[in-house]
């Protein structure tokens, strides 16, 4: 039942062989075993799910049950849910309760999905090894010594684990993927736009993006159907017809453009995960598809245009958490300023220290030209050169990650080295474009290789199309860690 | 050594929009404290706004009213600062491209003298919350029932040169903002709030002087008196060899001074940025057009109308255009009357006016209606009653004792035209008073008052003045 897809799990449950009850109590007492082990999740709550799964058993049997209903979805702990601890990884909502739904929960409360619990993360989703949460460390399932890569870390141990039928991720400079590939499984970041950021508490609002992570990038099809969609209350929000991104999964590749950008393949990366990616691209060709060199001349600026961007936008957006109205507040303090300096200083930790700390320092009074306002302009051209690419291609691929899955405190004490680690997926979100992670083997030390592919705006359908066609011809994304 | 002031203001209207600028909450004043603070506005974790479109119609008819460009795409910011009252840690404002760019006027009037006042902006903006230090035994409540309301902010030009000016401005853009119905004005309830940038230099300098701004002036009396204060300390130390500190200046209504809040030196660096979570402000044409065929008659296109057309002075024609309550009432009672434009608004500004300001009521609320202040009008110029029986009459109207014709019935005031009549009150006081026409007749034209007081008493008030005075002069011509 853990390994079995979103698909057939809907159909068993649709003709009664499980009931969600069983299925959720299956994955509750998975979690209750391994997680202590992973520390994948933060918060479960069995009565809150067991309710969930009973309510979705009585839309199941009164036939009014969609493809999700029942199935048991684990929540990144970034997504407000109401009556549930939403701590996005930090001390300083460590007693916050959210009186409210994320669009996203919405979605998939509206869908019969149960709550299954919501997943660790790195602080604030600032991180890309999951060492920043205030809940401790996430391990690899694959190794317990590596890391699950971050922010959404939690999520994809726990898929990758089978503590979770499918979870949901965010991705601001690669938090889906990243941790995707280091783990095994699937995920992908939607078009800026697609999927509503109502709820999803914010890291960089012009780079954050919801999406899911799955098995398979069937599975992803289905969740991606629940959790996109325009809502008003997020002005970014797009106005687009509804989709169904599982329409195009059979059609076959022939005559796709594979474009492979040249700066991704150059040095930095490993050997292994180059010769997976090789190893990839070559059954790609077997299914038909041409690859094409192509270049991103702008790739190199994309991680400090990001450290620019995301870090200024970050230090206003958590400016909200000041101990005033709800959160952490410091025990003692002095006056207001004492108040708000301790109680920030002790309820956030280094790395979103760190981050405030720069995003403060490159909107100040004689910076903001040279570092915003540059980085903006240079954001541009990162974009127009997707445009250019998209002009010789349909896709582009190469790796996720120019490393598998790192040692637990590695990087965590060269903070550019960990940033590097996002080098192929930051580009994405600075363009707003759709990427997504694909399980395409293992590296020299038995940890995964994830393959990245980037499609154009709104190709989502056509990108797990290309993921689905490969995943029907390999089966790295059937294979689950051992000895856990 | 001679000195000229030189001021310009900062002015905050909310506007009057049912719900907040950038959330559903409502904004209704004086609500218990945080029952107008939805999710949005106490700032919880991953709560986004959206704009009001509202806003943007209301702001837009100002930029429309004072002639100013408007900004096809204005852009919102964020001004980072803490404060507890500030939930988002950032108020969301205009700054690099507000909705209304330059190119506005408004025209003042200060004793005789015309000037124009150049606007240089008005920008869309949240307010913020309120702290409440009273009542918390050392600790301060905050109240988020006003945060994400509206505002306008307008600034001018340095072009204002007194207080007089200043509060003319005030006073012009307060009727101009109630005239295009965007904001209530109450100043009491903080709807509209004026910050001063005051400076003074030699008369005959180009270069301004160091400025200080004086904050949250919420009365036109305070904004005079503050003003007043500032320009005196500030001339008081240069003439003292002293040097003007920037710095921003709270008024003291009390101790009737100015105090300083906090200098150029600790000010904020706000670090404004584009805030990603809104989009460009898009003003389409179809936008404006509506926005215009929305504008009702400005306040100067009537004021020119009714000198033309009703050929009234400046003067009153201006005061008629202070409100458009006060310009319908004119027109009504015009339009009743078919005429006589220039004896309605005497009644206007004189009788009923004085009226409205003993008992504080509005023209809106006046006991007498335009109609019936027309029909009192109407039977002084057909000679029933005199001016003055008109004003006995218009008391008791405001007692509500009926209209014109049912008073003047009822007291039996209809003025005396009967010519017969007359002549007997006349005869009488000729032959009453031999000496007084003995005077009259040998030159001393001066008592001829004294014969129109007695024919006037004796005829209790109703004698028709022009028939008496031709019936007087006649009789004592002998």
């Amino acid at each position: 039942m853990i390994n079995t897809s979103l698909k057939e799990l809907s159909a068993q449950l649709a003709s009664k062989k499980i009931s969600s009850v069983e299925l959720t109590q299956t994955f509750l007492d998975r979690i209750k075993g391994l997680n202590p082990k992973l520390n994948a999740f933060i918060t479960i709550d069995e009565n809150k799910s067991l309710a969930q799964a009973k309510a979705a058993d009585a839309l199941i049997a009164s036939g009014e049950a969609g493809p999700l209903t029942g199935i048991p979805v684990a929540q990144k702990d970034i997504f407000c849910a109401e009556g549930w601890l939403s701590t996005c990884g930090s001390k300083m909502l460590h007693n916050f309760v959210s009186p409210y739904d994320a669009h996203v929960i919405e979605q998939f409360n509206r869908s019969g999905a149960v709550n299954l619990g919501k997943t660790n993360m790195d602080e604030f989703a600032m991180g890309s090894s999951n060492e920043t949460s205030y809940y401790g460390k996430v391990k690899n399932p694959w190794d317990l010594d590596a890391v699950p890569g971050g922010s959404s870390g939690g999520s994809a141990a726990a898929v990758a684990a089978r503590l979770c039928p499918a979870a949901t991720g965010t991705d601001t400079g690669g938090s889906i993927r990243q941790p995707a590939a280091l783990n095994g499984i699937t995920g992908i970041k939607p078009t800026y736009g697609v999927v509503s950021r109502y709820g999803m508490i914010a890291f960089a609002s012009s780079l954050d993006q919801g999406g899911p992570m799955a098995k398979s990038a069937e599975d992803c099809a289905l969740l991606l159907n629940v959790m996109a969609g325009f809502d008003a209350r997020d002005s970014t929000s797009l106005e687009r017809e509804k989709e169904d991104y599982g329409r195009d999964l059979e059609q076959p590749l022939k005559g796709l453009r594979i474009g492979l950008p040249k700066e991704y393949f150059a040095a930095g990366l490993s050997a292994d995960v180059a010769q997976a990616i090789e190893a990839a691209l070559t059954e790609y060709r077997k299914l038909g598809a041409q690859t094409v060199d192509i270049s991103l001349p702008n790739s190199k600026l994309a991680v400090p245009v990001y450290y620019v961007l995301a870090p200024a936008e970050a230090s206003s957006n958590l400016a909200r958490f000041d101990g005033v109205r709800y959160g952490y507040r410091a025990p003692e303090y002095t006056d207001l300023a004492d108040m708000y300096g301790k109680s920030r200083a002790q309820g956030f930790g280094a790395e979103v220290k760190r981050r405030i700390m720069i995003g403060t320092y490159v909107l100040s009074a004689g910076y903001y030209d040279a570092y915003y306002l540059k980085a903006q302009k240079l954001r541009r051209l990162i974009a127009q050169d997707f445009t250019n690419a998209f002009a010789q291609c349909d896709m582009i691929m190469g790796p996720t990650s120019p490393t598998t899955a790192f040692n637990l405190g590695e990087k965590s004490d060269d903070p550019v080295s960990m940033y590097l680690s996002d080098i192929y997926t930051i580009a994405v979100n600075l363009a707003g474009l759709p990427g997504m992670s694909v399980p395409a083997g293992f590296g020299a030390n038995g940890r995964p290789v994830g393959l990245q592919i980037i499609g154009n705006y709104f190709s989502e359908a056509k990108m797990l199309n290309v993921a689905h066609q490969y995943q029907l011809a390999t089966d790295w994304h059937t294979r689950v860690p051992q000895g856990i | 050594m001679q000195w000229e002031i030189v001021i310009g203001l900062e002015t905050h209207a909310q506007l009057n929009t049912q719900s907040k600028i950038f959330s559903g909450a409502a904004t209704a004043y004086g609500a218990a404290p945080n029952s107008q603070a939805c999710a949005v506005d106490i700032a919880l974790p991953g709560v986004l706004p959206v704009f009001n479109r509202v806003a943007a119609e209301k702001a837009v008819k100002f930029g429309l009213a004072i002639g100013a460009r408007i900004n096809r795409k204005s852009v919102f910011e964020r001004k980072n600062y803490f404060y507890p009252d500030l939930p988002k840690g950032y108020q969301t404002t205009q700054l690099e491209l507000p909705i209304v760019a330059e190119g506005g006027t408004l025209q003042i009037q200060v004793g005789d003298r015309e000037k124009t006042i150049r606007i240089t902006r008005a920008h869309l903006e949240e307010d913020a919350g309120k702290s409440l230090h009273e009542d918390f035994h050392g600790m301060t409540g905050i109240d988020l029932n006003r945060a994400g309301t509206p505002l306008v902010e307008i600034v001018t030009e340095p072009d204002l040169r007194s207080s007089a000016e200043a509060v003319a401005y005030a006073k012009k853009l307060h009727s101009l903002v109630r005239w295009i119905g965007i904001c209530d004005g109450n100043m009491q309830e903080g709807s509209f709030r004026c910050d001063a940038n005051v400076s003074v230099r030699p008369v005959g300098t180009e270069t301004l002087g160091t400025r200080c701004e004086i904050k949250n002036l919420n009365s036109f009396k305070f904004m005079e008196k503050a003003i007043e204060y500032e320009v005196r300390r500030q001339i008081e130390i240069l003439e003292d060899g002293g040097r003007i500190v920037q710095e921003t200046r709270l008024y003291d209504p009390d101790r009737d001074e100015t105090r300083s809040m906090r200098s150029k030196e600790e000010a904020n660096d706000y670090r404004y940025f584009p805030d990603p979570d809104l989009l460009p402000l898009v003003v389409d044409e179809a936008f404006l057009d509506q926005a215009r065929a929305s504008m009702p008659e400005l306040p100067q296109a009537m004021r020119e109308r009714f000198m033309r057309d009703q050929g009234l002075p400046a003067y009153d024609a201006g005061i008629l255009t202070t409100s458009r309550e006060l310009a319908g009432y004119f027109e009504d009672t015009v339009k009743a009357l078919g005429g006589e434009a220039k004896m309605a608004t005497n009644w206007i500004m004189g009788d009923l006016s004085a009226q409205l300001n003993k008992e504080g009521l509005e023209i809106t609320n006046s006991p007498i209606a335009a109609g019936q202040l027309a029909g009192l009008l109407q039977r002084i110029v057909d000679g029933t009653i005199s001016g003055k029986i008109a004003k006995e009459v218009f008391a008791a109207m405001w007692a509500g004792e009926g209209d014109a014709d049912t008073i003047i019935a009822v007291k039996g005031l209809k003025q005396v035209s009967d010519s017969g009549a007359i002549e007997k009150i006349v005869d009488d006081i000729i032959a009453a008073n031999p000496a007084q026409v003995a005077e009259y007749r040998s030159g001393k034209e001066k008592v001829f008052g004294f014969f129109v007081g007695l024919a006037m008493k004796a005829s209790k008030g109703k004698a028709n003045p022009a028939q008496l005075n031709d019936i007087l002069k006649k009789k004592l011509a002998g």
